[in-house]
């Protein structure tokens, strides 16, 4: 099915299932633990050994010997392979950093080895045995020194978004020197890791020539794919299975070392092997948030109208990577006639940076919407009131192209309504209680809204189920949830009457969960199937497809009423489709949209900050259960949290390596840093984006509260901290003397 | 980890003397620091002997009005003693400052005490690390040091100590006991019992080989207003920036004890004569002849701004 009309009415408009906030339908196997993640699969092979991967203890540079003859002969070792075992390995599409083989090192942690041993302590000890020799070279470890080699660069996360290199509307230039009210700062944010709680784990095994791996994946097709391509061997010959992942946030887009040297470690021993990478790996071995520099100028009018805004930002990856998007958001979010973003790339051999949670966005708002939290007190004016001045419902660089809803200004207006907004004192550090400085802020939250093509198979069953297969993934998100939703409400039937097979790759490719694309493309795809499915059985039960109606377990029409089972027959019935998409993504810019909203109080003595209370205003159209957009959001908020106050992968830059790798060392927020939480939902419905009328909301909830954060930290103390995360030691030395 | 033989040990006599007949051996209680530096192979001991049945788990009054603590305490008990939250608040607030409630209800008394620090490259064993490996040197310098020491750091070694029991503890002037193997028991005062790192940072407390530490007597009660305060980037589960144990007494006078800046907890007791005129004056007497680095300068104005803080609210 293609969707390149907007959508009109259709079954998922009577929301007797879809839109209503049911509880995940995987819940239970999550609460009793009977949900097993990739490491717990302990039914799907016989003879499970364990492998243990050896990271690199060196930035860059060469492996020059590896003495294993210890190892190999420590208790219970089946296998033992290393790098310089093998010539260095393809890469997949999506990888940056070569994964395994050769003597090259581009990073610290790079995997070197992978060791199988009866268990898993047997392998961990054997691996400590592997005595290697390295010839070190010097790398380019800092962000800043290399700024001055950094060239333009374009980007393409390949799960779509991206930006050019450069991009101009009118004269930049010309327009700021001539404005009336100008900002030209510079803001930074840290490389950030994914933390997910789940780390990277696979189970491999080979049954002749074929490949199984149960794993942990947000996106099955290109994982399979992509470790065909770096094994050699065809993707037919790779089976990918997934169907519970404990948090990817990105960090499990691609392909990563767990599966490559399960894989290899099960060739070598002869048996299947389950590996997990270990906490300390996953900051240096895997993929993270790249660090950014942005410069923001904005220039304005007495009015608070802008007039220019430019925004560029630096950041770094290995040879062959991409920059970090930081400036998307800028091309769209307010108005203005000149205009200028730019993107540049500096060669870094830190590990691989790449997607994480709202890559571009998060990172981005974080730097401009404090720049226009400073822009607004320059001219004077309310931040929510210059940005309602700014707004836009038309693309800024292609006015004849609308936004297909744009409901910013409600969020904000709402937003200030319910957090009392009224309440925030214009000149800082005005309110304090006790030894604590209160302050407000807001940012707005924006995110494109991606659409991919997914597809689905559905099959009705002779007692009026219906079971749906997709290699789909639930990365915690939900999508089990909202694809049962999905086909109970397309099928007329109770939601227990569906059952939902995720993750694997002999199911219909699907959109995967990434770039907050998946929720509404995965049910579109869901959607597409079903519509056929019901073809079907209305051609069956001879009605006429445009009359039938699916409702209660029944096929209607007229006065004639036929269990829907019965078009089943003894074989069952199955449909597949997928939904593609026309060119609606290029006549309307299709986004999402969101007030963010904190009340932070800073220790006047100490400069601790502590968020107390947080509110976040969405406008993303339909919303599929908001019981798990809501989780979504409030998670994403968190994330936010962590940004804006604690989050920052210490870069050691001698060596070449992120130092606080476990979570120990690099903080997310705990329990006690989160206050009260608030979501709402404007009711919308964007008949642009799919025929489900919905779009993404699990990274819209991330972007801007880091700004928010700042803004409200700025308004407690009257400090501007430019520099993320906003920890005590960048206040306190500006704080009020102490009595 | 390593392989390792295990045996649970009858009496601390027992203990002490098992422990001296094997190199390489340790005392295991609550394992919460001792496990997890084994799977990194930072420990690696050939024989851990279990003390958690030597009955060290009670608290009681001495007959100088104090109270002697059980070296099995566990941490959770400790803090939720009436005569510990009444008399010794300073101690009750560090040790619910510490870990979290997991970790409490196994953590023990002298386990925490003899916890190793968490500096970074101590956990990475590609990394040069005077503690781990001596000789080898110390990464740390000249690295990430932000949450390293900025007082009595020495050109082999600037890691801190992580306990914030045991800040409380030197601020009370508690006394560590032992028993040794050949049976005889000292009494090791808290201020010698954490060592400077010096040459031998490895060496970190005044233990001998196979000295079992029994009890910690705590003097009795100083009255006053009593305080822990830490100070982290994150409101729980997270080691001090810095820390402050204090406790005052009406006429400005008092005791103060930092946590988060030093190999061992950092009390000057020459210095406590300044704290009526404020902190200032206090601290800078206190941290007289720190070296930070770039990095963790800051932790400087943020002791006296802490010490401030808590001295403002003993004021009421």
């Amino acid at each position: 099915m293609k969707f390149d009309t907007p959508a009109t009415s259709n079954p998922i408009d009577q929301l007797r299932v879809v839109g209503q906030p049911v509880d995940r339908i995987d819940g239970p196997l999550k609460t009793t633990g009977t949900a097993p993640y990739a490491y717990e699969r302990h039914d799907v092979a016989r003879d499970q050994a364990y492998g243990y991967v050896l990271g690199a203890g060196i930035g860059k540079g060469r492996v020059a010997a590896m003495d294993t003859a210890a190892a190999k002969a420590a208790p219970g070792v089946i296998a033992v392979v290393t790098t310089l075992d093998m010539p260095r390995l393809g890469k997949g599409e999506m990888n940056t950093a070569f994964l395994f083989g050769g003597a090259e090192i581009q990073h610290y942690h790079q995997a070197i080895a992978v060791v199988v041993a009866e268990s898993f302590e047997q392998a961990r000890d054997a691996a400590a045995m592997i005595r290697t020799r390295y010839v070190r070279e010097p790398g380019r470890f800092d962000l800043a020194a290399e700024a001055p080699k950094a060239q333009l660069a374009s980007a393409d996360s390949g799960e779509g978004s991206g930006a050019p290199q450069e991009d101009r509307t009118g004269d930049f230039e010309g327009a700021f020197a001539q404005a009336a009210v100008t900002l030209d700062e510079t803001y930074s944010t840290p490389d950030e890791s994914h933390a997910m709680m789940e780390p990277h784990a696979t189970i491999a095994a080979w049954e002749g020539e074929k490949l199984t791996v149960w794993t942990s994946s947000q996106m099955i097709a290109w994982g399979r794919r992509d470790l065909a391509k770096t094994l050699g061997i065809p993707a037919e010959n790779v089976r990918f299975d997934s169907p519970y992942i404990g948090g990817g946030f990105g960090g499990k887009l691609f392909l990563r070392a767990d599966a490559v040297l399960a894989a290899l470690g099960a060739k070598a021993a002869g048996r299947s092997v389950k590996l997990a990478l270990t906490r300390p790996l996953i900051a240096n071995n895997t993929t993270h948030r790249p660090a950014t520099i942005q410069r923001i100028r904005i220039g304005a009018g007495r009015d608070g109208r802008i007039t220019a805004i430019a925004h560029e930002s630096l950041s770094g990856d290995l040879p062959e990577g991409q920059p970090e998007t930081a400036v998307s958001q800028t091309r769209l979010l307010y108005a203005g006639a000149n205009r200028l973003t730019a993107l540049r790339l500096a060669v870094l051999d830190l590990p691989e940076g790449n997607s994480m949670r709202a890559p571009g966005e998060a990172p981005g708002l974080m730097a401009l919407e404090m720049a226009m939290d400073e822009m607004a007190e320059r001219l004077g004016m309310d931040p929510i009131d210059f940005r309602i001045v700014n707004d836009t419902q038309v693309d800024p660089e292609h006015a004849e192209r609308p936004f297909s809803q744009r409901q910013l200004v409600q969020c904000l207006r709402i937003g200030a309504e319910r957090f009392g907004w009224n309440r925030r004192s214009a000149t800082p550090g005005q309110r304090r209680e006790g030894q604590w400085l209160v302050g407000l802020g807001m940012a707005a939250g924006f995110r494109n809204n991606l659409v991919m093509k997914s597809g689905a198979r559905v099959r009705l069953h002779g007692n009026g189920a219906v079971t749906v297969e997709t290699d789909m993934t639930d990365i915690g998100t939900g999508s089990y949830t909202i694809i049962a939703q999905t086909a109970a409400e397309m099928m007329g039937l109770p939601l227990e009457k569906v059952t939902v097979r995720l993750g694997d790759s002999d199911f219909p490719v699907s959109s995967g969960s990434g770039g907050q694309f998946g929720g509404n493309s995965s049910t579109a795809g869901v959607y597409a199937a079903c519509v056929k499915l019901r073809e079907a059985v209305a051609r069956r039960l001879g009605f006429n497809s445009a009359e039938a109606r699916f409702e209660g377990g029944q096929v209607r029409a007229g006065n004639r009423s036929v269990p829907l089972g019965q078009a089943a027959g003894e074989a069952g019935l199955t449909a597949e489709d997928q939904m593609e998409y026309g060119d609606l993504a290029e006549r309307y810019q299709q986004s999402t949209f969101a007030g963010h909203f904190v009340e932070v109080a800073v220790h006047a003595a100490t400069g601790e900050t502590r968020v107390r209370r947080m509110l976040a205003v969405c406008a993303a159209g339909r919303i599929l259960n908001p019981k798990s957009a809501r989780s979504q959001v409030i998670g994403a908020m968190t994330m936010g949290v962590g940004a804006a106050l604690m989050e920052e992968l210490a870069v050691d830059k001698r060596h070449g390596f992120f130092v606080n790798h476990d979570l120990a060392g690099y903080e997310v927020p705990v329990h006690a840093d989160i206050p009260h939480q608030e979501v709402i939902f404007l009711d919308e419905t964007d008949p642009i984006s799919s025929p489900m009328k919905a779009k993404g909301v699990g990274e819209l909830g991330i972007c801007g509260v880091g700004a928010a954060v700042a803004n409200a930290v700025y308004n407690a103390t009257g400090l501007r901290v430019r520099d993320y995360p906003i920890t005590l030691d960048k206040l306190l030395d500006r704080l009020p003397e102490l009595a | 980890m390593r392989p390792f033989t295990y045996e649970r040990a009858a009496s601390p006599a027992d203990a002490a003397r098992a422990a001296s007949r094997q190199p390489g051996a340790r005392f295991i209680a609550g394992g919460t620091n001792l496990l997890d530096l084994m799977k990194l192979q930072i420990e690696t001991p050939a024989h851990l002997i279990d003390v958690n049945r030597l009955g060290l788990d009670r608290i009681e009054p001495t007959p100088e009005g104090g109270l002697r603590i059980g070296a099995l305490v566990r941490n959770t008990d400790l803090a939720a003693d009436a005569r510990v939250r009444h008399d010794y608040g300073v101690l009750a607030r560090a040790l619910l400052a510490g870990a979290s409630g997991q970790l409490r209800n196994k953590a023990t008394t002298a386990g925490n005490l003899l916890q190793r620090t968490r500096c970074p490259y101590f956990y990475d064993t590609a990394q040069p690390c005077n503690k781990r490996q001596p000789g080898s040197g110390c990464a740390a310098i000249g690295g990430v040091t932000r949450q390293l020491a900025v007082i009595g750091a020495s050109e082999a070694c600037i890691a801190t100590h992580p306990s914030d029991m045991a800040v409380a503890m030197r601020a009370l002037d508690a006394v560590v006991e032992t028993v040794r193997a050949d049976g005889a028991t000292r009494r090791i005062p808290i201020a010698e019992f954490h060592r400077l790192p010096g040459e031998t940072p490895h060496v970190e407390t005044a233990l001998e080989a196979g000295e079992l530490i029994t009890a910690v007597t705590l003097p009795p009660p100083l009255g006053g207003h009593h305080a822990y305060r830490k100070v982290r980037d994150r409101a729980s589960y997270a080691f001090a920036l810095v820390s402050v144990a204090a406790v005052v007494q009406r006429d400005g006078s008092g005791r103060v004890a930092l946590g988060g800046v030093a190999h061992r907890p950092w009390r000057v007791e020459a210095a406590e004569a300044e704290l009526p005129r404020g902190a200032k004056r206090a601290m800078a007497a206190i941290l007289d002849g720190a070296r930070p680095t770039h990095e963790n300068a800051f932790k400087l104005t943020l002791a006296e701004r802490t010490l401030a803080s808590v001295l403002a609210e003993a004021r009421g």
